[in-house]
């Protein structure tokens, strides 16, 4: 898309839209991505509340993974994290951990099934 | 029916505040702005203006919590001198390239150091590219018309800039005139009722204020804003002509005081062009051709109307209450000599005169004139009241 000319643009920089700042992804500029390991996590919502991005999913009473496109890899999860169920991995070696869309460790000999 | 009265400049614009009744002022004290403030705070106090008075803890404050309500929607004013106004430097911009329609009385005192609460321009040329709209008051007449017509300039769709109204410290904020007063409904019709662009209030169409613009956009917004400020002309004529119909009185972006046959032109803002008339009065009964162009509208510089206006003369001095410090001279001098340059054969004179209150007196003026009769120029300024 070609950039607008200063004719086409709203004046003082003002953007025509609220909450549209979603659409930007900050998770492009990760060094270390985390991934959990859902059998470990007791779902205490520590992570979920610190994020400083609001990147991680709560469903019902659960943590549910990461939003990777918001996800500045800032580590405050793993720091937080009671149980060290969370792990900083290096993004170039995601590939590496056996993890799901929204990083959640598929772990070996799990009782459960984790979504 | 207008009504006069003996006001100071102060109460000059206190008076244009109450009748314009603004939403928002959010203001902090300093000399010789305070009693404009004091007046206008009785006011709200008393309950004859519904503005929401919001006293800040400093003019930094102050004009931040100014462009938030105007963001918001709402109809700003503030008022301040000197070092407020330094304190509020950086905000002074944002309101611009904000386009934010501030309007705000400048009651021009010295920058210290050392510190001194008299009247010269240099707080408000500091100032002269933060993309505000300026504009100089002679007399307490023109400081309550002028901050009339500042809020229609301001609020003009294709213009959008903020709007500051310079007036002499104590000469004229403290100094009791013969003012004018419309009535109030006149003046209300005059403005209008405010219709903010795109108010943040309005829940309906959302909209996001003061975002990050990166190399890829920062200069068109700011392409932007130079067009409003070159848009400002017409609208400024067009406002002053409007004005007239209702008062009678003439606004231009300068007063020609006998220069159209005038061999000799004197340039100068503010009150000490009153002066400099007076000087011209007695030098013409003396048979001189002599005028003085008093600038009233700096800020859009109004360069093709003063070619017309200067370019026959034989002689320019240019009055600067403000010292540039670039070790040639001030900063009216830069800017005509640069707008009149290729257009005129005139040699062009600077002086500084009257930094920190000093005075300046009829004399003084009378010497400049004859200062340009003896041919004397110089590449640097001439320092006019100061001890050698």
């Amino acid at each position: 898309m070609p950039e607008k000319g200063w004719r086409e643009l709203p004046i003082g920089g003002k953007i025509l839209q609220g909450g549209n700042s979603v659409e930007y992804e900050t998770g492009a500029w990760r060094t270390y991505r985390p991934v959990v390991d859902k059998v470990k996590c007791i779902n205490c919502m520590r992570c979920w509340l610190l994020c400083p991005d609001s990147a991680i999913y709560a469903e019902g009473e659960e943590m549910a993974g990461y939003d990777y496109m918001h996800c500045k890899g800032c580590g405050i999860c793993e720091e937080i994290c009671p149980v060290d169920a969370i792990e900083m991995v290096l993004e170039s070696e995601k590939d590496k951990i056996p993890a799901d869309e929204r990083g959640i460790k598929a772990v070996e000999g799990a009782k459960e099934e984790v979504k | 029916m207008s009504k006069v009265l003996p006001l100071t400049g102060n109460e000059a614009g206190a008076e244009a505040m109450r009748q314009i009744a603004p939403d928002v002022v959010a203001a902090y004290p300093i000399t010789p702005q305070t009693e404009l403030m004091h007046r206008f705070a009785d006011y709200v106090a008393d309950g004859i203006v519904p503005t929401e008075l919001i006293l800040v803890e400093s003019e930094h404050s102050a004009m931040s919590a100014c462009v938030g309500a105007s963001a918001a929607g709402a109809r700003v004013m503030t008022a301040t001198s000197s070092q407020g106004m330094a304190l509020m430097w950086e905000i002074l911009y944002i309101a611009a390239a904000l386009r934010m329609p501030i309007v705000m009385p400048l009651v021009n005192r010295a920058l210290s150091a050392p510190i001194n609460i008299h009247c010269d321009h240099s707080d408000s040329m500091g100032a002269r590219d933060t993309g505000w709209i300026q504009l100089y008051c002679e007399n307490c007449q023109e400081v309550y018309d002028n901050v009339v017509q500042a809020v229609k300039i301001a609020e003009a769709r294709d213009v959008l800039l903020p709007v500051m109204v310079c007036y002499d410290g104590f000469i004229l904020s403290h100094t009791v005139e013969r003012v004018e007063i419309l009535q109030d409904h006149e003046v209300k019709e005059f403005i209008g009722p405010y219709v903010a662009d795109r108010p943040l209030l309005d829940l309906d169409h959302p909209v996001t204020y003061g975002p990050l613009d990166l190399q890829d956009y920062y200069f068109e917004h700011k392409r932007q804003e130079a067009e409003a400020m070159r848009n400002c002309k017409p609208v400024i004529q067009r406002v002053a002509g409007e004005y007239e119909l209702l008062s009678g009185r003439k606004y231009g972006p300068f007063d020609e005081y006998f220069t159209q046959d005038a061999e000799h032109i004197m340039v100068c803002l503010g009150s000490a062009a009153g002066t400099a008339k007076a000087a011209v009065d007695e030098l013409r009964d003396a048979g001189e051709k002599v005028g003085l162009l008093k600038l009233r509208v700096f800020r859009p510089f109004p360069a093709e109307e003063l070619i017309a206006a200067l370019s026959h003369a034989k002689g320019i001095a240019v009055m600067d209450r403000a010292d540039g410090v670039n070790s040639i001279g001030g900063p009216v001098f830069s800017e005509i000599r640069a707008a009149v340059y290729g257009h005129s054969s005139a040699k062009i004179s600077n002086y500084i005169y009257g930094l920190g209150g000093r005075d300046i007196d009829i004399d003084m003026m009378k010497s400049v004139y004859q200062d340009l009769k003896d041919g004397k120029y110089a590449e640097q300024a001439y320092y006019i009241g100061v001890r050698e």
